[in-house]
């Protein structure tokens, strides 16, 4: 946001998005799901109203609270307006109402239910997984279009046309935002722990685009699987596991990256980085996780993560190896295979390693040869290379290109 | 890529606990198919003595075939271009070294002749 007020207080743009999300919710409930664009409006008016006016008089002293009177005012006006047309011309059609009556609840309890309620709406089957995660965005995150854009390297133009057609898939739905009933949560939670999954990993994982944005992506992955552990009909054992998982890899964001923006390998990093506090919440949600029988993939992944917050000893890589095991048997991935070997490599030998990994096939994915590049090392040094060189032009990621680079200048003055 | 059924068997019905290096071997192996997406199905390991044998005329026996030696322990189902892959990976599995065997047999599309 470009606004002069925002501008002088940064901690604005924050605030907006924040309220933006949680005032969007409660209204979308209040008028229905059909309705979200008229919730929408009301929201961006206030804001503006907002703006407008704390430019000139300062910023009140309890800003949040006035957002929200504001934005009570703007939907009594609006309804104040529409109960006219509805008396008037709609009644005759006997259709549907607005609650006129009934005032905006914006009580801390009314946000939660919300917020869990919204989350199912957006995460909806009727649209693809790509959408969903847009979608989840704009309307959970309060993420702007070009901001959307910019974590998805996509044009804006190929987002806003992506948008409009998942919020028309939503409207025709007639997913109910009021009531959030058991079976509704039951047969859509495991289309929202992947999105929220998806997300995280978009921000986590992705080698590309703005890693501000990018660590905002993390961050609201997490607070959306926090409210699904905040619910009793929500926090089932793979949400906590998720939730696990995503505090174990958060842990170690700041440690990632140096001042420069430049990734630092896993072996390479600080451990003073490492978020205690974070860890520490990983372990406490890994354990709620495992309060049953099931194993999902959260579960594994979250274990994998568990093992990469602890030093290194004799047997820590053969229980990572245990758990990628489980986990590709369970499901497929290319990546999945690929660190699995990594762990194979690290607790059998680099030599069984490498007949692990060209069993593979992978040669369209840049990890496959920097695995071997890491693999021959040591062993065949021309190999190395080789398959270092290839891994250089098959990354996007600048800062890998980088890395690979300079083990290649390496090798090359190694006799 | 067609799929194959690869049946365990071995002489002892009886699973005796493996070590937990045994149990390593075994998650080994089958994770190794399954990183290169070719297991279909990580299948299951069978009773030995909860296990009966129907025949005709309402005769009912205990247990699996008592007339062979070999038990079938378990199965799994992997997806392989060729029959030799397939004996390949069957190759690698750890209960070759305890007495056993694996029949490796195509599964059938419902148009084959077998």
């Amino acid at each position: 946001m470009e606004d002069p007020v925002a501008q002088h207080h940064p901690l604005l743009p924050h605030l907006f998005r924040q309220e933006y999300v949680k005032m969007t919710a409660v209204l979308s409930r209040h008028f229905g799901l059909q309705n979200i664009e008229i919730a929408e409006d009301i929201v961006s008016d206030t804001f503006l109203k907002a703006t407008e006016l704390w430019s000139s008089q300062g910023i009140p002293p309890n800003p949040t609270a006035w957002l929200y009177t504001v934005a009570k005012n703007s939907t009594k006006d609006y309804l104040k307006r529409h109960t006219l047309f509805e008396t008037q011309i709609k009644t005759a059609l006997g259709t549907g109402e607005l609650q006129a009556e009934q005032e905006v609840d914006f009580t801390l309890q009314t946000i939660t239910d919300s917020q869990l309620a919204m989350i199912f709406a957006v995460c909806n089957p009727a649209n693809s997984t790509e959408a969903q995660i847009c979608l989840a965005l704009q309307i959970l995150c309060g993420f702007s279009v070009e901001e959307i854009a910019a974590a998805f390297l996509s044009k804006t133009e190929t987002i806003k046309k992506r948008l409009a057609r998942a919020r028309a898939n939503l409207r025709n739905d007639n997913f109910q935002i009021r009531q959030l009933q058991a079976e509704t949560i039951q047969s859509r939670l495991d289309t929202v722990l992947r999105t929220i999954y998806l997300l995280f990993n978009e921000g986590y994982a992705s080698s590309s685009g703005n890693h501000l944005i990018r660590k905002d992506l993390c961050s609201e992955a997490m607070r959306l699987a926090l409210i699904l552990t905040e619910n009793k009909l929500t926090s089932t054992a793979k949400a906590n596991a998720l939730l696990a998982l995503i505090c174990f890899q958060s842990s170690r964001l700041d440690a990632r990256e140096d001042h420069t923006g430049e990734a630092v390998l896993f072996e390479q990093q600080d451990k003073h980085l490492w978020s205690r506090e974070l860890i520490e919440k990983g372990n406490y949600y890994l354990i709620n996780a495992c309060s049953g029988n099931e194993v999902s993939k959260y579960h594994l992944e979250a274990a994998i993560a568990y093992w990469h917050t602890t030093p290194t000893d004799d047997n820590k890589w053969e229980h990572i190896l245990q758990l990628y095991n489980q986990l590709v048997i369970l499901e497929y991935s290319p990546i999945t295979a690929l660190n699995r070997t990594f762990a194979f490599a690290r607790v059998y030998g680099k030599t069984q390693g490498i007949q692990e990994a060209e069993k593979l096939t992978l040669e369209d994915i840049n990890y496959y040869h920097s695995l071997l590049g890491y693999l021959y090392t040591g062993i065949d040094t021309g190999k190395a290379i080789k398959h270092y060189q290839k891994a250089v032009t098959l990354t996007k990621s600048v800062s890998e290109k980088k890395t690979l680079t300079k083990e290649i200048e390496r090798l090359m003055l190694t006799p | 890529m067609r799929e194959f059924l690869l049946i365990f068997r071995n002489s002892d019905t009886s699973h005796p606990a493996p070590s937990p290096e045994q149990l390593q071997e075994r998650l080994n192996w089958m994770a190794g198919i399954a990183a290169q997406n070719k297991l279909v199905d990580k299948g299951n390991r069978l009773s030995g003595s909860i296990a009966k044998t129907v025949r005709p005329d309402d005769v009912v026996t205990d247990g699996p075939y008592t007339e062979i030696k070999e038990f079938i322990l378990g199965y799994v189902i992997v997806k392989t271009a060729t029959i030799e892959e397939a004996v390949d990976i069957a190759q690698k599995n750890p209960i070759l070294k305890m007495g056993g065997n694996i029949e490796v047999r195509a599964i059938l599309t419902p148009e084959e002749k077998g």
